[in-house]
């Protein structure tokens, strides 16, 4: 019996034994580390990559369409769906673009409260990235579950703050929806005192584990101009060593008044962003630290603007135009919005650090075996709610 | 309580024996030892299933399957019912004889490989006199089973995976055969019960494993072991980040079933292997029973591979390769010159000397001559 | 090799750890099973955890809160709450919804409902476990099962329900000391809703 596979993989004409060919595989939309329905159209020589085409859309959600036509308040519910692990910090940059756009002065406690729950989202999304990026590495789901563990205590004081685990709309134009109480502050301060063992643990699992050393030096190299050139921002940025931490730079909030550095990589492999994000998680820590010390009595909502929150219908800013753009852990999200003095955004723009990211992909992956190819992806930090949005 | 396997079978015999003539008695004692086999093999890979999940579950801070009977002891049963009520696909355009065959053919020689391992005293099914070669002959045919599964699926990870299972296959089928050599010098039979028999004395505990080639032909045999059962860190070919599932991605029901078992029963012969070539099989300690022992170790090492696979993510291709033949070949070829040089120097403290200089000197050459391969350290910068 | 020794201690103590160490929720500080055996095993619900909205009544059912305003309806992000005002035999609108649908399977859980109504009538439940046979018509709760008594409300969310009280009553009082203005001045005043308070 002929084998039909042969006759149907190659055609007849073709001299097979002398003359080979490329081997064209789809990586996705239904792929175990495509991370959400993203798909990679791969050509490959035996086992490497010589071409490598990204093809997005599949989780397209209309969302600046969207919030051109609803209320601004109403966006901010849509933000948590953009990157749905750190909806604190989407929430964030959306409000600073609106606060920026009507000139709404934030009070102290809230600038404080928002500066903790972005900095405790950063650390939700670093340990699970990285958790994610040992999965497609093939350690079968341990340091995931070691990370949720971690992350199941942050989101547990998500969910007593902001009434939700992932999805917070916890932010409010002129300040946030909720006090702390005095017990969730405390257990924040538990979180930020047990963080480092737990660290400490993933370190000792992972840092010098020789495997995941020889897997991820010297793989998915992204040089410094090429980096720059893409507008690469976030951890993969700092791994190669470009110095743009938009909490340094644009000091936006009141990242200002905390000490921490920068890590920077040399290399900018899988490895050094593997572990700029470690070293970001350990600053991370410093400025909860600071923060929660330093944190005020006060109101959490500018009163002027509190009865928004009753009637977003009623809420419209003066005409003119803002950008609001925080670090987030994946990098510069960027809020534009153009206002003609309705109470819908004219115009609605996200700078999704996650597509911007992606970009640079298939310059990553040329030459590298398809298991490079995953883990290249996985340490980009993709999030495809964000990259379709 | 050691001999009571074997006595329960003599008793058989000899109620069979009363009314039987004498050539079939013959028969029926094959097919006991059949019979037993074919029991232990799939309760074995049933049971491992469930170990192999308890297990990872309380590494992962899990407590693992608990719903199906008590501590979820009925959890691979209820696997089974829902593999065989499962729908059998079979892709369009695959070529389906072989993609049904593939399956079959994986099992069985996961399953003749059963029949020389020696459980206990007196409790091996066929005593051939080339009982390792054996398992190792029939146990390499795997390979075929695979690449015929990977190939009849008419998928493009399929074969990716067949692919990189040939290539991981053959490789370390070289160093594993190479590792057993400096066990068959010293124990100077190819039958698995004469090893282990060679390995008695010092109160049962003179295993191979306490001598430094002894050792070294452990770790390498070991890393081979799971490298031919496909298992982390060396799985790529099912690969699950990477290539879907590899060779059985197209596989479903109770052929997908099949798989596992080989693979789960290939785990179980390896592990047991490794305790009848190193860890003295059945030879242990006068208090518990000899088969008792060897289901000991045997566990002992599933339990490591186990453990493994929830610890370490899985090398790429090119540096699978590279252990195999960059590494572990040199090194099992200066292990077997070590054996040979052991028998050869009367005196235990030079024999000890010289073999161990010999394997630490050529496991830094390796290391040096590997360098490039080798892990880097890094530094960072921090910036204002 | 000592990374890969590490990590295997790791993980090797993670396991024996697990046998020894308590359960959830001690185990999120010191390590050891973290999982919860669910349908047997729950966590104590959060006080400010939201999931989907109900209509509060006082007292009785005939009670309700709503007035069916619409705010809450156009307000929603995605738009899942309709709503029909009921009218008396003589066709005069009544202040109290007839229809008050809400579509589980659009609404978000974002609370901006709870937020916007100004009569605090519509405040989001604890209650998850909404599955039901079919995908279009479980997922519709119509307006009676949406109502829920004020005793729950206070029985979920305490803290909240105590505020809430305390400004209606505060509310009740002003609008009283209002209409017996209103009544002494004997000239009408626009009745104006209850000054909101996040």
């Amino acid at each position: 019996m002929s084998p039909p596979v042969l006759e149907k993989t190659f055609q007849a004409s073709d001299p097979v034994l002398q003359d080979t060919e490329t081997f064209e595989v789809n990586l996705g939309p239904q792929h175990p580390s495509t991370h959400g329905v993203f798909r990679m159209n791969v050509k490959l020589e035996g086992e490497t990559i010589v071409s490598l085409k990204p093809v997005m859309g599949y989780l397209h959600r209309n969302h600046e369409q969207i919030a051109e036509n609803m209320s601004y308040l109403g966006s901010m519910p849509y933000t948590d769906r953009l990157d749905y692990f750190n909806s604190m910090s989407n929430n964030f940059g959306y409000a600073l673009a609106v606060e920026r756009l009507a000139k709404i002065d934030v009070p102290e406690r809230a600038q404080y409260v928002r500066v903790i729950m972005a900095e405790l989202t950063r650390l939700v999304n670093h340990v699970s990235v990285i958790g994610f990026l040992l999965n497609d590495l093939g350690a079968f789901f341990t340091p995931v579950l070691y990370a949720f563990r971690e992350r199941e205590k942050i989101l547990d004081v998500f969910e007593e703050v902001a009434g939700s685990r992932m999805m917070c709309n916890y932010l409010r134009f002129g300040g946030v929806k909720r006090d702390l109480t005095p017990a969730v502050t405390e257990r924040i301060k538990k979180i930020v005192r047990g963080f480092p063992k737990f660290l400490d643990e993933f370190e000792g699992l992972l840092t010098r584990n020789e495997i995941l050393c020889i897997r991820c030096q010297k793989v998915g190299v992204l040089p410094y101009d090429l980096a720059v050139n893409a507008g690469i921002t976030g951890p993969m940025a700092r791994a190669s060593g470009v110095n743009y931490d938009l909490r340094k730079v644009d000091r936006y909030s009141i990242y200002d008044r905390f000490k921490f550095k920068i890590p920077l990589g040399k290399i900018g492999d899988v490895y050094d962003r593997y572990l700029v994000r470690i070293l970001e998680m350990r600053e991370s820590l410093k400025i909860l630290e600071q923060a929660l010390k330093e944190i005020p009595a006060g109101p959490v909502m500018n009163p002027k603007f509190a009865a928004l929150a009753k009637a977003p219908r009623n809420f419209k800013p003066p005409k003119g135009e803002a950008y609001g753009r925080v670090e987030a852990p994946k990098g510069e999200l960027g809020f534009y919005l153009v206002s003609d003095g309705t109470a819908q955004p004219w115009r609605y723009h996200v700078r999704a650090p996650s597509l911007i990211n992606l970009t640079v992909l298939e310059d990553l992956c040329l030459g590298h075996k398809v298991a490079d190819a995953v883990i290249i992806l996985g340490s980009i930090d993709i999030v495809l709610g964000e990259l379709d949005h | 309580m050691d001999p009571i396997f074997v006595n329960s079978k003599k008793a058989l015999l000899n109620l069979f024996s009363a009314f039987l003539p004498d050539w079939t008695v013959v028969l029926v004692s094959i097919f006991i030892s059949i019979g037993a086999i074919m029991v232990l093999g799939p309760f074995t890979m049933m049971y491992l299933t469930w170990f192999e999940r308890k297990l990872l579950g309380r590494i992962q801070n899990r407590i693992g399957p608990n719903r199906v009977g008590i501590f979820g002891l009925l959890q691979p049963i209820a696997d089974g019912v829902k593999m065989l009520t499962k729908e059998d696909i079979v892709p369009e355009g695959a070529d389906k004889a072989v993609h049904l065959l593939a399956p079959i053919a994986i099992v069985i020689p996961s399953l003749l490989v059963f029949s020389v391992l020696p459980f206990g005293r007196n409790m091996t099914a066929v005593n051939l006199n080339i009982g390792v070669l054996f398992f190792l002959a029939v146990s390499a045919t795997t390979t075929l089973s695979i690449f015929m599964g990977a190939w009849a699926s008419r998928n493009k990870f399929s074969l990716l995976g067949g692919m990189r299972s040939v290539a991981q296959l053959v490789s370390y089928e070289v160093p594993m055969v190479l590792s057993v050599v400096p066990v068959i010098l010293a124990a100077g039979s190819l039958s698995t019960v004469d090893l282990v028999e060679s390995q008695g004395g010092w109160n049962g505990f003179k295993w191979f494993v306490f001598t430094p080639w002894g050792f070294t032909a452990f770790i390498t045999f070991y890393l081979s072991g799971v490298a031919e059962c496909n298992r982390t860190p060396f799985d790529i070919p099912e690969g699950e980040s990477e290539i879907v599932a590899g060779f059985h991605t197209e596989y479903s029901g109770m052929k997908f079933a099949l798989w596992y078992m080989a693979e789960f029963m290939n785990v179980f012969t390896v592990s047991g292997l490794t305790a009848v070539l190193f860890l003295g099989g059945w030879q242990g300690a006068p208090g518990l029973p000899s088969w008792a022992w060897f289901f000991i170790k045997t566990y002992a090492l599933v339990f490591v591979m186990m453990w493994f696979r929830g610890t370490l993510p899985r090398l790429r291709v090119d540096q699978l390769m590279g252990l195999a033949w960059k590494f572990l070949l040199p090194l099992t070829l200066v292990n077997i010159f070590v054996a040979g040089l052991w028998f050869f120097i009367p005196d235990l403290r030079w024999r000890v000397g010289t073999a161990v200089a010999l394997l630490g000197l050529t496991f830094w050459a390796l290391m040096a001559l590997n360098r490039t391969a080798l892990p880097e350290k890094r530094t960072y910068e921090f910036a204002e | 090799m000592l990374g890969v020794l590490r990590g295997m201690g790791i993980t090797l103590k993670n396991f024996l750890a697990s046998y020894v160490l308590p359960r959830r929720p001690d185990s999120l500080e010191t390590g050891g099973i973290v999982t919860v055996q669910y349908p047997e095993e729950r966590l104590p619900e959060k006080e400010n955890f939201r999931n989907f909205p109900f209509l509060v009544f006082d007292g009785t059912v005939d009670n309700i809160r709503c007035v069916s305003c619409d705010i809450c309806a156009k307000e929603c992000p995605p738009k899942c709450i309709y709503i029909v005002r009921d009218t008396d035999s003589e066709g005069k609108p009544l202040k109290r919804p007839k229809v008050f649908d809400i579509d589980f399977t659009v609404c978000m859980n974002c609370g901006i409902c709870e937020e916007a109504c100004p009569f605090d009538a519509i405040f989001m439940d604890h209650e998850f476990e909404i599955g039901g046979p079919e995908r279009q018509k479980s997922l519709v709760y119509h307006r009676d099962d949406l109502l829920k008594s004020t005793a729950h409300f206070q029985k979920i969310r305490p803290t909240d329900f105590a505020a809430i009280e305390e400004r209606r009553k505060k509310d009740a009082e002003k609008k009283a000391a209002a209409q017996a203005t209103v009544q002494a001045a004997a000239q009408p005043k626009p009745q104006t809703p209850p000054s909101p308070q996040p």
